[in-house]
């Protein structure tokens, strides 16, 4: 599993980052959660509207700050 | 309603006459406090409602292809409703432009976007009610048409970074989201936008109160006044750094015009305070070079004087 937060270094993106890394510790998963702020590699998924969240290489979320939960009911 | 509650409590539960100044002041506080939060939660979450259908990438869709001016028109009208925080400024460009948007249609929608907001929507309408709302989008949505349009004649695409030129953006996907989670979505705006602002608003509000209360009567006329040559364009340099504190500027506002500022200048002090933003011009600097952003500044400044002056003239 790949877990990746894209945003370029807004206070929302690193928000999102922890709560992505909270559900996954709830979850008891040990994955490495990777935070993109490469432009050109944020624009490689087609993102306009950040932070983004990408799980195993499909983007699940845009221009959203997720709750734990709602973090939690896409790990699922 | 909200009237009828501030007179209760100042007149009634504290015994203060609500023509004395520190009633006034007092009534001012209660009356506006409440009025705004309730104004500014129902409208957030209903344009955040709204919003959900409009995201960025499906802006993208619909204007990609078209004719300029009716890409132009389009992209002004979907500034107004589709969601977009300073911070994904550079991705939109990077996007827009990408997608052989125009240049000048892509600054179009950067205008018209922060300018027609939920936030200086509430100001409008509790301030000046739908009447002026409706002419500062009208007004709001033709600058970010001229204003585009100038840039777009200019031919200033040099000034754009080259390497926006080779970003090759993916497929976008774009979620489909339930009626349910788009209500969740509002909410949590509405939420969010109460926590960032409360503090702002009260601080904005005493000092409003103050003003209201303790400021003598016609002081402002002679210096703010529809007769000022210069209050417009000094509104509109203020303006420009209080960006982040729109909503606390508001009670102020308010009061001020109370005393004589007159509502051409009021306006032109929003529209530059929500359209020229330092932090946004800091982000547009990673993708387009100091001479663009200088000629957007300054395209949006003499437009945003202009309306000052045209609304003085014609209210």
């Amino acid at each position: 599993m790949t877990i990746k937060v894209l945003g370029t270094g807004c206070k929302k993106c690193r928000e999102l980052e922890q709560n992505v890394k909270m559900a996954l510790a709830q979850l008891q998963l040990d994955v490495q959660v990777e935070k993109v702020e490469d432009i050109e590699k944020i624009m490689s998924y087609g993102v306009m509207s950040t932070p983004a969240l990408v799980i195993n290489e499909k983007v699940v979320s845009t221009g959203k700050l997720l709750s734990v939960d709602e973090v939690l009911r896409l790990l699922k | 309603m909200f009237e009828a509650f501030a007179d209760w409590v100042v007149e009634d539960v504290l015994g203060v006459s609500v023509t004395s100044k520190f009633g006034g002041a007092l009534h001012f506080f209660i009356y506006d406090t409440l009025k705004i939060l309730v104004l500014l939660s129902v409208m957030v979450f209903v344009i955040s409602f709204v919003r959900s259908y409009f995201p960025p990438e499906k802006v993208k869709q619909w204007i990609s292809g078209k004719k300029k001016g009716v890409a132009s028109v389009l992209a002004a009208l979907l500034g107004v409703v589709s969601p977009f925080c300073s911070c994904s400024t550079v991705p939109l460009f990077i996007g827009f432009v990408e997608a052989g948007i125009p240049l000048g249609v892509t600054f179009t929608f950067l205008i018209s976007s922060p300018i027609v907001n939920e936030v200086s929507l509430v100001m409008l309408l509790s301030i000046f009610g739908w009447k002026i709302a409706v002419l500062y989008v009208l007004f709001g949505i033709l600058l970010a048409i001229i204003a585009g349009a100038m840039i777009g004649k200019l031919k200033l695409e040099k000034y754009v970074e080259s390497y926006v030129f080779h970003i090759k953006s993916g497929e976008s996907t774009i979620q489909k989201m339930t009626v349910r989670e788009r209500l969740t979505y509002a909410k949590t705006n509405v939420i969010d936008i109460v926590k960032k602002i409360w503090l702002f608003l009260l601080i904005g509000i005493g000092i409003g109160a103050w003003i209201h209360g303790y400021v003598p009567e016609d002081l402002l006329v002679r210096y703010a006044g529809k007769e000022s040559i210069f209050a417009v364009p000094i509104a509109v340099f203020l303006g420009v750094p209080l960006y982040s504190n729109a909503v606390g500027s508001l009670p102020m506002i308010e009061a001020l015009m109370g005393k004589g500022v007159a509502p051409g200048t009021a306006l032109s002090f929003m529209m530059a305070m929500t359209a020229l933003s330092f932090p946004e011009m800091v982000l547009l600097r990673k993708v387009i070079k100091t001479q663009l952003i200088g000629v957007f500044v300054l395209v949006v400044t003499i437009g945003i004087i202009a309306i000052g002056y045209i609304f003085n003239a014609i209210l």
